[in-house]
């Protein structure tokens, strides 16, 4: 054989691209030697330098936005807005889990300083799914994502549900993956590529048997990947799943691999949109009963994190719907309405199960509705911050949640996919009454616990739950700028600087119409949180995480605000205005 | 060619009959690895037997290339997988003396 056929060109290579994702990775590395070296009983110094890594790799996410998008190390890794927002979301799933962490890991007494390195290395993976059009990449990157959540399912090694949620998440994702390769395998087949782009334009020269390799490896793929998206003939996991796992491990198993495996469909659906014609009429069946089945089961729930469980399964469903707008007319219709829910989606989910460990206490947890009884009376902050959550999850306007929905919507209305918005519309108001439930839960008066839960919150559980409250409600006022960011440098469009031109005064506009922004909130806050802790928080839109937390808090909360509003790109982080 | 393609597809049929149902964890992660290792017969077929439908011209080479190094890949995580999972059959198995997949149902709604 001759060695020369081996000499092609070595790939050029880009590591600013890659830097985000090898700061995690290796903050990971070095959050495992302080662990194997650390004085006993304390994880202080784990958490921190996690935390600093985080902030660096988010740093150099944000730096990155002003730059035109690309790829690098032969394809395998890519940069474009969907990427970086979608990395940026997941570094801070991962920062907001590590602040409300270790108070819960103490009180359930779970002894795993593993847990930072493993969710670091889960994020990295996360970040390698988004973040590629290589269908290799992309399971290395899931199998990192995965593997490290089949342990973190199984941390509390003392208990029962605990390790049943392990096995379950283990074998079933196994067999997910076992799937997904399954389609990989024949798509190479058929292609003789496993680069979604490369694959795109061989069908386009398709032969007979091509095309139906073609179309059976991307119905395989859509199978293992709806398994880790939990899509709903391939759900049956995720309730179990959520509900025996340690709560912030559910936390970020809900936000981050939700947001990854997203990512993953939507970069292999759009590369493969030539054949979704194949393929729609089961991706809308798919969509439809994933929106409905799990709200029909979760009103029957009594127990939050299982509700949540179905709840995350239906919004799954909801993003599958700006999905399918999406590959439907892709000209018309970008990702970015998807993008939008999915920051959304994340900041919500991670603050509801940050609330959900305020009633571990002594080894145990309290995640019952009726543990939840008196809440209001408890931790007036909490049951505010709960209000404002359910009230982005059902989508109640000014919220997050609200304009998420509104924008998916609208997109499946102008994409000709009438009865999937209608059947979106039925389902939020059918979530309303579970969602509900849960307020009312942390209305009740009365106590039915014979002994009285601590009233204190821990101050990183306060600063997550409150970061993500004022996520929640600034997204609404970055919506445009994200949107014209997001859109602005489609492939489709590759007018740079027409873009950052406009989204510049409509920054401008958005951050004029942040001053304005306590004025709204007061009726809707104040009124729930007054009688406990009225000063703290009373403009609930802007001061309270600079207060919490020393150093780290201003950095991150300017972060993941400037994050959010990154159509602005590096002219606007030196100065945050906050 | 085509006969390596239908053992790979018999295996991985086998394999997923075997998951659905067998209820012992250890077999049902065998019948995983089966899985996998069709999954691994299947891109090696493709590999040696069918070059790229591009025009590729140099770059052909790496066209039959990804598929082997994608096999290679593949055992790696495998092997992984079986780090992890047989950690937490041993869990559980300390945890309740049996690791019957029936009796798995400490949850349900």
């Amino acid at each position: 054989m001759n060695l020369d056929q081996f000499k092609v060109a070595p790939p050029s290579v880009d590591w600013i691209t890659l830097l985000p994702v090898i700061l995690v990775a290796s903050t990971g590395l070095v959050a495992l030697l302080i662990e194997m070296f650390r004085p006993k009983q304390t994880n202080v110094a784990i958490i921190w330098t996690s935390l600093i890594g985080l902030g660096v790799a988010a740093g150099s996410l944000i730096l990155q936005m002003g730059q035109p998008s690309g790829d690098t190390f032969a394809g395998m890794a890519l940069r474009d807005p969907a990427s970086l927002v979608l990395q940026l979301v997941l570094v801070g799933v991962c920062f907001f889990t590590f602040f409300f962490s270790e108070s819960y890991l103490r009180e359930r007494r779970i002894p795993f300083g593993e847990f930072y390195p493993l969710a670091l290395w889960s994020t990295a993976g996360g970040m390698i799914m988004v973040s590629t059009e290589n269908l290799l990449m992309l399971f290395i990157g899931l199998e990192v994502l995965s593997i490290s959540l089949y342990v973190m399912a199984g941390m509390a090694r003392q208990e029962s549900k605990s390790e049943e949620s392990a096995i379950k998440y283990f074998l079933l994702g196994a067999f997910a993956s076992a799937f997904l390769l399954y389609g990989i395998a024949l798509v190479y087949g058929a292609t003789g590529s496993l680069h979604l782009d490369q694959i795109a334009r061989a069908y386009a020269l398709n032969d007979g048997l091509t095309e139906k390799l073609l179309i059976f490896g991307v119905g395989f793929m859509l199978v293992g990947l709806g398994f880790k998206a939990a899509l709903v003939p391939f759900h049956q996991w995720a309730p179990d799943v959520y509900q025996g796992a340690p709560t912030n491990v559910t936390g970020f198993m809900a936000a981050a691999a939700k947001v990854a495996a997203i990512g993953a469909l939507y970069r292999v659906l759009s590369g493969a949109v030539d054949l979704s014609g194949t393929w729609m009429p089961l991706l809308i069946i798919i969509a439809i009963l994933t929106m409905t089945i799990p709200n029909l089961i979760a009103c029957q729930q009594k127990n939050v994190k299982r509700i949540l469980g179905y709840s995350s399964i239906a919004n799954a469903g909801y993003i599958l719907v700006g999905l399918l707008a999406h590959l439907q007319s892709p000209d018309k219709i970008g990702i970015e309405t998807t993008v939008f829910f999915l920051v959304s989606y994340a900041l919500v989910t991670i603050g509801m199960f940050a609330l959900l460990t305020l009633n571990a206490r002594d080894g145990k947890e309290g995640t019952e509705l009726s543990d939840f009884y008196g809440l209001w009376n408890r931790h007036p902050l909490a049951a505010g911050l709960m209000v404002l959550f359910v009230a982005s999850l059902i989508g109640i306007p000014i919220t997050g949640g609200f304009f998420a929905k509104l924008g998916i919507f609208n997109d499946a209305v102008n994409a000709g996919l009438t009865l999937l918005a209608i059947v979106l519309a039925i389902n939020s108001a059918i979530s309303c009454y579970y969602y509900l439930g849960i307020v009312r839960a942390a209305f009740v008066a009365e106590e039915t616990r014979p002994q009285p839960l601590g009233s204190t919150m821990p101050p990183g559980l306060r600063f997550t739950g409150i970061a993500c409250a004022v996520g929640v409600l600034g997204i609404s006022f970055f919506l445009t700028p994200i949107q014209a960011y997001l859109s602005g440098k489609d492939p489709n469009a590759w007018t740079n600087p027409p873009a950052t031109a406009s989204t510049g005064p409509s920054e401008n506009l958005s951050s004029s119409t942040t001053n304005p922004s306590p004025d709204p909130d007061p009726d809707q806050d104040p009124a729930l949180t007054n009688p406990g802790e009225a000063p703290p928080d009373q403009p609930p839109a802007d001061q309270p995480p600079v207060a919490e937390p020393d150093e780290q808090s201003p950095q991150e909360s300017s972060g993941e605000a400037a994050g959010e509003s990154e159509g602005t790109g590096p002219a606007a982080n030196p100065a945050p205005s906050r | 060619m085509t006969w390596y393609l239908m053992l790979g597809a018999f295996m991985f049929t086998c394999g997923a009959v075997g998951v659905i149902v067998r209820r012992n964890p250890v077999v049902v992660f065998m019948c995983i690895e089966l899985m996998l290792n069709a999954v691994n017969l299947t891109f090696l077929t493709f590999a040696a037997y069918s070059p790229s439908l591009l025009p590729l011209g140099p770059e052909l080479t790496q066209s039959w290339m990804s598929g082997q190094m994608m096999v290679i890949f593949v055992m790696a995580v495998a092997a992984a997988e079986v780090a992890v999972g047989l950690g937490i059959i041993m869990a559980i198995y300390r945890l309740r003396d049996e690791v019957d997949l029936d009796s798995m149902s400490a949850m349900r709604g």
